[in-house]
C-alpha cells in the first residue's frame, strides 16, 4: 500500500529525513518511535503533502503510484489520513458541518453526488458513538476551546468519518488521559480491518499496549535505524532512546 | 430651430465642465423652488449649503480623508434632480429585498419614494417618509426636536446632504413600542440617467424603552455611475434597543458615502453592523454619542473586497458619561488590488469614568497587490476606564489551511472556509435569522465558493 524508498526531505536548507525505507502493506499496524527531533512528525507530514516540506530524493508510492506530485486533498481523496498531533481550531465551524464539508469536497473529486443528508447523519451517529462522542460535542465550532484529549477524540471522529486506507496517527496519545487513550484505541481498532493500514508515531510505547503494532521502527536523526516486532516497544520503554542513538553512531 | 439646437448643445457643454461642488451649489436656488421654504428645516438646509460652499468636498490632504480620494467622483457629470416616472416590478427587484421574511419596506427609486414597493404603517408606530414629515404639520414637533440635532454641522459632505434634505425614510417608535417587524430601507437606481447622485436623509427616533430593527440597502440595478451621500440620524432614547444592518453589496459602477449619526441615552443599546462587500468606493462614517449612562454601543463589521474596491470605514464613539460601554469588531478581508481603510476614534471625557471601550479590527490580505490601512485613535481623559484597541494586518494561517487540504477539502474551499471562520463572530450578533442566512450566501458568493452549509 505504501511504499517510501530512500526518501530525503526537509525545509529550506534544513535536512529533517535522511534517507527512510519503509513498506506498509494492508491490514498491517506499523509504529514509528523515536526521541524528539528525530523527523517523526515530518515524516507524518511529508506522506499527507505539506508543501512546506521539499523532497531533495527518493519516493513515496501510494498504491503503487507516486504522490509526490498530489496536493494534500488529492491524497486525501484517495485514501490517506493524518490525525494531527496540534489540530488546527476552527472557530464558526461545527464538527458536523466541517465533516459535511470533507465528506462532500472527496466525494466531489470523485464524480460523485453528494451524501444524502439522512445517510450523513447516520453515519456522524454511528461514529459519534464509536469515540464516545457527546452529540453536543459535534455542534461545537471545531475544536475551539477542545481540550487536548477532546482534539485527539475528534481526529480519531474525523478519521472513522473519511474511512481512509492509510491511518497516520501523529503522537495521537499526547495529551490524552488513561480513559481518552483507551477510546481512542478502542476506536481505531474497531476500524482496523485486512484493507486498510495504520502508522501510529510515538513518543512512548503506552499507546502500543492497546494499539498493537505488527512493526516497530525506531527513527533517529532522519533514518529508520532498528525495525522489530512489538517487543522493540517494550524494549526502548525499558531503556529509553540513549543506547539506540549510541548504536546509531556506532 | 437650428440656433435653439446650439444653444442647448452649448448649455450641455457647461455643465459637463462645471465641477461637481459648482454644480450642486447652482442647482441650490433650483432645488429650493420644489421645497417649502418658510418651513424652518428651510433654515437649516440654507445654513447648511453655506457651510457646504465654504468647506467643500474634502480631499486627501485632510487627515480623516488621507486614504480616501473623492477627486474622481467630482469629475463625473451627475444627474441631481431624477426624473419622476420610473417605475420597477416587484420580481425584478425581489432578490434585494429580504424576502424570507416579512418586513416593512421603505423603498425608493432613483431617489423618489415607490408607493408600489413599499409597506409603510402608522399603526401604533410610524414608519413612513421623511417628506411626509417635512410637510405635515402633525410631525413638527418631532422634527423640531431631531432633525439635524446629533449629524455634524461641521462635516461638509453631511452639510450638503442637510440643505438637500427632502427625502428618506422617517421611523418613529414611540414609548414602549415595538413594531411587529424589522423595517427594509432599500433604495434602487434604475441607470435611466446616465450617472445619478442620490442624497437620501432617514430619521429615526425610538423612544423611551421601545425597539427598532433596520436593514438598509443601496443596490443600484446597471452599470451606470450612481453616488449616493446618505445621512441617517438615529436617536435612542432611555432603555432602546436599535439594531441597525448595513448592507454593502452593490455593483463596481456604485459609490456610497454612508455619514450615520446616533444619540444614545441611558440603558438604550444601539447596535450597527455594516457588511461592506461591494461597490466602487465606500466610505463610512459612523459616529455614536454617549449621552447617557450604562448603556453599550456595538459597531461591527465585515469588509470583503476584491479588484479595485475600495472601503474606508471611519467610527467614532464618545463616551460622555460614566459607566458605558463599547464594543467595535471590524473584520476584513482583501483581494485583487482592493483597498481597505480602518479608523476607529474613542473619545472618553473626562467625567466619563468607569468607561469600557474596546476596538479590535483585523485584516486578512489574500493578494500581494491588496493593501490596509488601520489606525486605532485613542483620546482618553478620563483615569478610571478600560479601554483596549488590536489591529492586525496577515495573510491566511498556512497550517490551517493544511489541516483543511488534508481532510480533502480543495485550496479554494479550505481558503474561503477559513475566511468564513476569521469574520464568523460579527455574525454572532445579528438577531435576524434570515439576515444572518442571507448575509452567510453572499459572504459565499463573495469568495466564489459553495460550501454546503450555513454557519
Amino acid at each position: 500500500m505504501l511504499k517510501i524508498k530512500n526518501l530525503h526531505a526537509g525545509v529550506e536548507n534544513k535536512k529533517i529525513l535522511k534517507g527512510i525505507n519503509l513498506e506498509v502493506n494492508p491490514g498491517e499496524i506499523h509504529a514509528i518511535m523515536g526521541p524528539n527531533g528525530s523527523g517523526k512528525s515530518t515524516l507524518a507530514s511529508v506522506i499527507a503533502g505539506k508543501e512546506e516540506f521539499t523532497v531533495s530524493r527518493g519516493k513515496i508510492l501510494f498504491e503503487g503510484e507516486d504522490i509526490d506530485e498530489m496536493s494534500p486533498e488529492e491524497r486525501a481523496h484517495n485514501g490517506i489520513f493524518l490525525s494531527f498531533q496540534y489540530p488546527v481550531e476552527i472557530p464558526g465551524v461545527s464538527v458536523t458541518n466541517f465533516m459535511k464539508t470533507a465528506i462532500n469536497e472527496s466525494r466531489k473529486a470523485k464524480g460523485q453526488p453528494d451524501m444524502p443528508a439522512n445517510q450523513m447523519l447516520k453515519l456522524i451517529r454511528e461514529k459519534a458513538e464509536l469515540l464516545e462522542i457527546d452529540r453536543k460535542f459535534l455542534s461545537r465550532s471545531l475544536n475551539e476551546g477542545f481540550s487536548g484529549g477532546e482534539k485527539k477524540r475528534n481526529e480519531i471522529f474525523q478519521m472513522a468519518m473519511m474511512q481512509p486506507k492509510l491511518g497516520i496517527l501523529d503522537e495521537t496519545d499526547s495529551g490524552l488521559d488513561i480513559d481518552a487513550l483507551r477510546i481512542v484505541a478502542n476506536g481505531v481498532n474497531r476500524l482496523r480491518s485486512e484493507d486498510n493500514a495504520f502508522v501510529v508515531i510515538t513518543h512512548y510505547q503506552r499507546l502500543l499496549d492497546h494499539i498493537i503494532p505488527d512493526f516497530v521502527h525506531v527513527i533517529h536523526d532522519g533514518k529508520i535505524v532498528k525495525s522489530g516486532d512489538k517487543e522493540l516497544a517494550l524494549e526502548l520503554e525499558e531503556k529509553g532512546y540513549d543506547w539506540i542513538k549510541q548504536e546509531a553512531v556506532l | 430651430m437650428a440656433e435653439t439646437q446650439k444653444g442647448i448643445a452649448t448649455e450641455r457643454i457647461a455643465t459637463q465642465t462645471m465641477d461637481l461642488k459648482e454644480k450642486l451649489l447652482a442647482s441650490f436656488m433650483a432645488f429650493e423652488n420644489q421645497v417649502d421654504m418658510d418651513h424652518p428645516v428651510h433654515d437649516i438646509r440654507s445654513e447648511a449649503i453655506r457651510n457646504f460652499e465654504s468647506r467643500g468636498f474634502p480631499h486627501r490632504k485632510m487627515e480623516a480623508w488621507k486614504y480616501t480620494s473623492l477627486a474622481p467622483l467630482q469629475k463625473v457629470d451627475f444627474s441631481l434632480f431624477p426624473k419622476e416616472d420610473n417605475t420597477l416590478d416587484y420580481r425584478e427587484v425581489k432578490q434585494y429585498f429580504l424576502h424570507e421574511v416579512d418586513t416593512y419596506k421603505i423603498v425608493f427609486i432613483d431617489g423618489i419614494y415607490s408607493s408600489y414597493l413599499s409597506e409603510t404603517t402608522h399603526d401604533g408606530v410610524d414608519i413612513c417618509l421623511m417628506s411626509s414629515a417635512l410637510n405635515k404639520p402633525m410631525y413638527r414637533p418631532i422634527i423640531d426636536v431631531y432633525f439635524n440635532k446629533v449629524a455634524s454641522r461641521e462635516e461638509s459632505l453631511t452639510s450638503l446632504n442637510t440643505a438637500f434634505t427632502r427625502e428618506g425614510a422617517y421611523i418613529y417608535i414611540p414609548k414602549n413600542k415595538a413594531p411587529r417587524k424589522p423595517v427594509e430601507i432599500l433604495h434602487l437606481s434604475t441607470g435611466n440617467e446616465a450617472s445619478l447622485l442620490l442624497q437620501p436623509r432617514n430619521l429615526i427616533v425610538v423612544e423611551e424603552n421601545a425597539e427598532l430593527q433596520v436593514i438598509e440597502r443601496h443596490q443600484s440595478l446597471t452599470s451606470n455611475e450612481v453616488l449616493t451621500n446618505s445621512v441617517t440620524e438615529i436617536f435612542a432614547a432611555k432603555d432602546a434597543i436599535v439594531d441597525y444592518y448595513k448592507v454593502q453589496t452593490d455593483r463596481p459602477t456604485a459609490s456610497l458615502i454612508d455619514n450615520t449619526y446616533i444619540d444614545q441615552k441611558t440603558n438604550s443599546q444601539v447596535s450597527v453592523h455594516t457588511f461592506a462587500f461591494g461597490g466602487k468606493l465606500t466610505r463610512n462614517n459612523l459616529n455614536f454619542y454617549q449621552d447617557g449612562n450604562h448603556m453599550n454601543s456595538i459597531l461591527k463589521g465585515v469588509t470583503i473586497l476584491a479588484d479595485k474596491q475600495h472601503v474606508d470605514h471611519h467610527t467614532l464613539v464618545h463616551h460622555q458619561q460614566p459607566d458605558c460601554e463599547s464594543h467595535q469588531d471590524y473584520k476584513g478581508i482583501f483581494g485583487d488590488q482592493s483597498t481597505g481603510v480602518f479608523n476607529g476614534k474613542i473619545i472618553v471625557d473626562k467625567i466619563a469614568q468607569k468607561t469600557n471601550a474596546f476596538q479590535q479590527n483585523n485584516n486578512l490580505l489574500i493578494s500581494d497587490k491588496a493593501s490596509v490601512n488601520t489606525k486605532p485613535q485613542l483620546e482618553i481623559f478620563a483615569d478610571d476606564v478600560k479601554c483596549s484597541h488590536g489591529c492586525t494586518i496577515g495573510q491566511l494561517d498556512q497550517d490551517a489551511l493544511f489541516y483543511l487540504r488534508s481532510r480533502g477539502i480543495a485550496k479554494k474551499e479550505a481558503e474561503a472556509l477559513l475566511m468564513y471562520a476569521f469574520a464568523n463572530n460579527v455574525l454572532e450578533s445579528v438577531r435576524i435569522p434570515e439576515l444572518k442566512g442571507r448575509i452567510n450566501r453572499l459572504i459565499a458568493e463573495k469568495l466564489g465558493v459553495h460550501l454546503g452549509f450555513d454557519l
